[in-house]
Parts: structure tokens; C-alpha cells; sequence
């Protein structure tokens, strides 16, 4: 509500002064308290008021102007001359120094501090402290884990009638899956149910495309005689080219395209006479593309054979052979890293050669108690190998760190392992049993990574091991042809029917003596049940004997040579 | 390793009333000094010594005036800090050497009230 005055005035009045007077107080507006309006609102009580007794006073900012500030260093290049010394004037400071030069507290402090940095300068001489030490140690990483392998996976044979598994392949690419090769090793034995799976006599080429029968099949006429022990493919630019071995003594070429005939066909006859009598059954073949001129054959008899593809005549063929094992040598294979060495199995060692020796081998492994029966490099490591035995156990050996015994040996199973391959990444190893079970091994990544200096390590053992071999090698043959000179001495006295008398006599002497010795030794080894002591090599002295007519002298010193050997 | 300390003073001079010879008796310190600063200039590998006051003057170097300035005035500093940082954490404690090793060479440095013993070693091995 509002409260107005309204009052009128002439306009001739207009700023006139005003004239005041007195008068009774007149109640113009009378505005009654309104108690609805005091719902609105709410008592409070007790009420806080804030109350100071002070003087009242008023903040103020201000910035006074900046002063910059920095560091920095002073480079002097003259120091702190006492104010009566010119720097600049040589006698001046040439006096100064000479005047400190003098004060006792100089001399003795001189003296003292000199003592102290002498012993330090000397420290510094004799020993630098801050070399690096242990540069060569730095990637230690691997060597302290132990070997170890272990089994990841087994596969049996699906057959009800248990078959060995004979051969082993891995998949090439992506080696994720293993091809395994199951037969019946006693065919006329064969009981009845036995899938017919068995020998392969023909050499048969299946095509995983065409299906599970036999794609190609080479004619029965020209092909082998006694079982094919070993097939490899070849690198040729037709990609159709293989070959094959068997113990009839025959390696064949063959061409796939063609089977009705072998390409090429060559008699493993050392003797070179390219009679099939004298033939050695071949057992193992050996093939590396990176060499394609060169293969080598394992025989029934003992001895590898090394021979030339592109010899012109077929009795070059055959370029040399390394004697040695006793029994027929059932792996071969050569060093993926060094292939002028090559690992050998057959009777009850591994034997390792190098092309260069080819007397003996270079390093062996002692008898073992059960048969070797396969063996295989490592893809990654040079020094690495593994072997197996029919006792079923897997032995990993590792030349670098130990030479006597294998690193790590394993019992995969309790029947005989036939066949064994590792896969090109060097971790996963299968082996094949004689009841068709396939047992995958995973190895610890110490024995599947490259260690440092692996490779020079490698090579320099192998070559010591050669150089050792000739040296041996030459000392032999230097005997042989001393005694060959003594015995031509003694020839003309003799007559050919002591020559035939003495031939025999030696030998059943030589035998004699043989089994006297393994018997002297089986009586030790038993004494002594701890230690093994590997056999004297026996048959080079023997074979001397044989090949070398019968000449008396040349027995005697053979039999002496003996006894040399064993003193 | 052979310590070479100097258990002290060469023997005295011959009693005076010989006739000694003419060597002044006051040199005979200072030869000391001229044949230890002689003494470690020579051992392997050092590049440089020099003694230097607390003001900055080089008393004695073997290296060039300016080069002599900068390490002094560096040192100086260096070595003052060097102590203070002991001597607030162990206050019986003091600093007796310094020695900086870096890429190319050894500095080392023994201070004194007064004074600082500065050589540069390159230690060769």
C-alpha cells in the first residue's frame, strides 16, 4: 500500500522561501500489525551475534617491483692477489711465491698433503678400480638350470595287435605333425589278425594327396632283393628324384615319374670289383642336400661307406670307407653345424668321425649294456645328440660339458626305443617303442638354445680330435711298415705250406688270446661293480693280422703289438 | 707396495763449529718440498701438479697459469663443500682427500688449512 501526499501550488510560488510553522502532529497512516505475516516466520532463541571490541581495520595488497636474480659462476683467471702485488708484473709475484714459499706452515702442510697423495697417485698405479671386471660372464643365464626333459605326449598304436614303430618323421612345415611308420620286423612270425602292414620290398611312394594306397610302385625285377632299410628324397631341380638302400648291397637311384627302373644303381663292394657277393648290406643312408654330390651308406658289416654320386666309373663310386663298428651301424647322420663330422650307431657305442680320419673314429662313447639303436644331432646345438637304446632309455649327451657320460639319460619306457627324431626347432623329441608307443619329449631350454662360444668350442674339439686321430694314424702305419720291412727280411726262408700252417695258427692263437682278455675283463668289472673301463680296441691289431699273408715275423710282432696294447 | 713416508728431517747438519758446508740451514725444508713435489711429478701417469693458496695463487704448477686459475677456483669450492658435507654429518669427522675420477683422468685433491695439493693422474692401466 502506498502512502501518498498530494498537495497543489501556484507556479508564481515556485521558489519562494518556505515558511515554517508549528502545528499539531496529525496522524496521517495507521498500518495495524498484521499477525498472519508472523507465521512466516520462526522464533529464535537464543540468537548469536559476533561482537568485537577493537579497533576496526582494513587489509591492503601490494607488489613492490621485481628484482631479478641469477647464478652464475665467475671464471677467474687471475686469483686473489694481495692488493700491494701486481698481477701483471712477473719480479712481484715471483716474490710473493717465494715469500709463502718460505712460511713453515707451507712446508709442513706441503710435506703432509704430499705424503697422503703419493699413497693415492701409487694406489692408482697399481690398481685401476674401475675397470670392468666379469665382461665375458655377462649372459650366464642358462647354464645353471639342470637339463631336464619331459614327456608331454604318448601315442599308441592303434591296432589292437601291438607293432614296433620303426621310423619317425616330422611334418616339415610347421612341425605339428609327426609321421610314424609302424612294422612287423618278424614277418614269418606274424600272428594271425596282424594288420598286413609290414616290409617294404618294392619301393613304394604313397601320396598323401592320392589317399592311403600306394601311389607308385617300382617293378619287383629290378628293384631290391632283401628289405629297403633306408630311403632319403634328393634335391634336384624336378623334385621327383630319391634313392634307396638295402641290405642286398645295391643303392638305387630311382625317379619317381619312372618306377619300372631304377636311374642308377651302385654295388656297395669295397673291394671295387662290383661283385654283388662281396656286397655289404647297407642299412642306414645318409644324404645332406647341402653336400649333393656326396652320400653315405651305413652297412650291415660294421663299416660307413663314403661315396661320390658323380663318379664316372661305378667303382669310383666308392670313396672311401670308415671301419669301426662291430655291428650294423643302425644311424648315421652328419652334423648339421660341421658336416665333415658325422655321428655314428651301431653295436653298443655312438661314435663320432670326421671325413678327415678315416682310420677310426675321433670320439666314442664306451660299451654300453644294452644296444644302441638310433641317434640323432641336435638341429640347434652343435654338441648336443641324442641316443637311444633298447632298454628304452633316451640318452641326451652334451660333449661340452661332459664327455664321459650322457648329460641326461631317461627311461621312456620299459620295452625297447627304435627310433628317435627331433624336430627342427631342437625342443620336441619323439621316440618310437617296440610296441608302436610314441613318447613326445620336451627338453629344458638349455639344452635347445645355442650357448655362447658353442660353435668355436665345437669345431675346436673336433679338430683336436682329428689332429690326434692322424697322429695315431701315421704311428701306425709307420709300425706296419717297419714290420713289413722286417718280415720281406725274413720272407725268402719261409715256404708256402708253413704260410697256410701259420695263417690258422694264428688266428685260433690271436682268438685265444681275444677271449682271454674279455674274460679277464668281465672278472674285473665284476669285482669292481662301480667303475666301467671301456674295451682296448681290439680289431685293428686282429685285422692286421688277417689281411697280411700269414708271414710269421709279422704275426709275432702282431701279437706283441697286442700285448702293447693292452700294457 | 713400498710406502714412501717421510719419518722426518734429515739428520742435522754437522756441529757448527767444523767448518759445515755452505748449505743454508733454512733451504734444507725446502729442499724437502722441491724434491716431494719433484717426486710426484714424476710417477706414472700424472699429467699435473700444482699448490695453490686459499686466495687463489698458484704457488707452485707445472701446468699453464690460466689452467692452474680455473682448477683452483673449481677445487676450491668443490673441496670446501666437500668438507662442510662432512664435517654436518659427523662433526668430529674431516675431510683428508678428494678424488674425482672421471673419463679421461684422476683429479685429486688434498686440502689444507691454507692450502690445496691438486695433481691430475691419468692412470693408465
Amino acid at each position: 500500500m502506498e502512502i501518498v501526499y498530494v498537495y497543489v501550488k501556484k507556479r508564481s510560488e515556485f521558489g519562494k522561501q518556505c515558511n515554517f510553522s508549528d502545528r499539531q502532529a496529525e496522524l496521517n497512516i495507521d498500518i495495524m500489525p498484521n499477525p498472519e505475516l508472523a507465521e512466516q516466520f520462526v522464533e529464535r532463541n537464543p540468537v548469536d551475534t559476533g561482537i568485537q571490541c577493537s579497533i576496526s581495520m582494513s587489509e591492503h595488497e601490494a607488489n613492490s617491483e621485481r628484482f631479478e636474480m641469477e647464478t652464475r659462476g665467475v671464471n677467474h683467471v687471475e686469483g686473489g692477489w694481495p692488493k700491494d702485488v701486481n698481477p701483471l708484473e712477473l719480479e712481484q709475484t715471483i716474490r710473493f711465491r717465494k715469500k709463502v714459499e718460505k712460511d713453515e706452515n707451507y712446508v709442513n702442510a706441503i710435506m703432509q698433503l704430499g705424503s697422503i697423495m703419493e699413497h693415492c697417485i701409487k694406489q692408482n698405479n697399481a690398481i685401476d678400480i674401475y675397470e670392468e671386471y666379469f665382461n665375458d660372464e655377462e649372459a650366464m643365464e642358462v647354464m645353471e638350470e639342470d637339463p631336464s626333459a619331459k614327456t608331454i605326449n604318448v601315442f599308441r598304436d592303434p591296432q589292437e595287435i601291438k607293432r614296433a614303430a620303426t621310423h619317425l618323421s616330422w611334418h616339415p612345415d610347421g612341425n605339428r605333425k609327426l609321421a610314424v611308420a609302424y612294422s612287423c620286423l618278424d614277418f614269418q612270425r606274424a600272428p594271425v589278425g596282424m594288420s598286413s602292414d609290414s616290409y617294404i620290398w618294392d619301393l613304394a611312394c604313397w601320396d598323401t594327396r592320392k589317399g592311403s594306397l600306394v601311389a607308385e610302385l617300382s617293378t619287383i625285377e629290378s628293384s631290391h632283393r632283401d628289405p629297403v632299410y633306408g630311403t632319403i628324397w634328393l634335391q634336384s631341380k624336378t623334385g621327383t628324384e630319391c634313392f634307396s638302400a638295402s641290405t642286398d648291397g645295391q643303392v638305387m637311384w630311382w625317379d619317381i615319374r619312372k618306377m619300372s627302373e631304377p636311374t642308377e644303381v651302385v654295388i656297395l663292394d669295397i673291394t671295387k670289383k662290383e661283385q654283388l657277393e662281396n656286397a655289404l648290406g647297407a642299412i642306414s643312408l645318409e644324404f645332406e642336400s647341402t653336400l649333393p654330390t656326396k652320400f653315405m651308406v651305413g652297412t650291415e658289416q660294421g663299416i660307413v661307406i663314403s661315396c661320390n654320386r658323380k663318379a664316372k666309373t661305378s667303382a669310383e663310386k666308392i670313396v672311401c670307407t670308415f671301419p669301426g663298428h662291430h655291428g650294423p651301424i643302425y644311424a648315421l647322420q652328419r652334423n648339421p653345424f660341421y658336416p665333415k663330422n658325422f655321428l655314428t650307431v651301431g653295436d653298443w657305442t655312438a661314435r663320432i668321425w670326421s671325413e678327415d680320419s678315416r682310420e677310426s673314429s675321433i670320439m666314442w662313447t664306451k660299451y654300453h649294456m644294452a644296444y644302441l639303436t638310433d641317434a640323432a644331432w641336435s638341429p640347434v646345438r652343435p654338441t648336443v645328440f641324442f641316443t637311444t637304446r633298447m632298454d628304452g632309455t633316451l640318452d641326451i649327451w652334451d660333449f661340452m660339458f661332459e664327455q664321459c657320460d650322457p648329460t641326461l639319460s631317461l627311461k621312456v619306457c620299459d620295452e625297447a626305443l627304435f627310433c628317435l627324431r627331433v624336430q627342427d626347432n631342437g625342443c620336441l623329441i619323439a621316440c618310437g617303442s617296440q610296441l608302436g608307443t610314441t613318447t613326445l619329449l620336451e627338453v629344458s631350454p638349455g639344452l635347445s638354445t645355442l650357448q655362447r662360444n658353442e660353435k668355436n668350442v665345437a669345431s675346436s674339439m673336433f679338430e683336436r680330435e682329428t689332429r690326434r686321430e692322424k697322429i695315431l694314424e701315421a704311428r701306425h702305419r709307420e709300425m706296419r711298415l717297419k714290420e713289413k720291412g722286417k718280415a720281406e727280411g725274413r720272407d725268402e726262408e719261409q715256404t708256402d705250406e708253413e704260410l697256410a700252417v701259420d695263417l690258422e695258427a694264428l688266428v685260433s692263437k690271436a682268438e685265444e688270446e681275444f677271449f682271454d682278455i674279455i674274460f679277464a675283463e668281465l672278472k674285473k668289472k665284476e669285482a669292481d661293480a662301480i667303475k666301467l673301463t671301456p674295451v682296448p680296441q681290439q680289431p685293428s691289431p686282429e685285422e692286421d693280422q688277417v689281411v697280411e699273408e700269414g708271414e710269421e715275423a709279422a704275426g709275432e710282432e702282431g701279437d706283441e703289438e697286442v700285448e702293447e696294447d693292452l700294457a | 707396495m713400498n710406502e714412501w713416508t717421510n719419518t722426518g728431517r734429515e739428520p742435522d747438519p754437522l756441529p757448527s763449529s767444523l767448518p759445515g758446508p755452505t748449505a743454508p740451514g733454512l733451504g734444507e725444508p725446502q729442499a724437502e718440498v722441491e724434491e716431494t713435489l719433484k717426486r710426484i711429478q714424476s710417477h706414472k701417469g700424472v699429467i699435473g701438479t700444482m699448490v695453490v693458496n686459499a686466495e687463489g695463487i698458484p704457488i707452485r704448477t707445472t701446468l699453464d697459469n690460466s689452467t692452474t686459475v680455473q682448477y683452483a677456483g673449481l677445487l676450491h669450492h668443490l673441496t670446501m663443500k666437500a668438507k662442510s658435507t662432512v664435517r654436518d654429518i659427523d662433526p668430529q669427522n674431516d675431510l683428508t682427500f678428494l678424488r674425482i675420477r672421471s673419463k679421461k683422468h684422476e683429479i685429486m685433491v688434498a686440502p689444507d688449512k691454507e692450502y690445496l695439493l691438486i695433481v691430475i693422474q691419468n692412470p693408465c692401466e
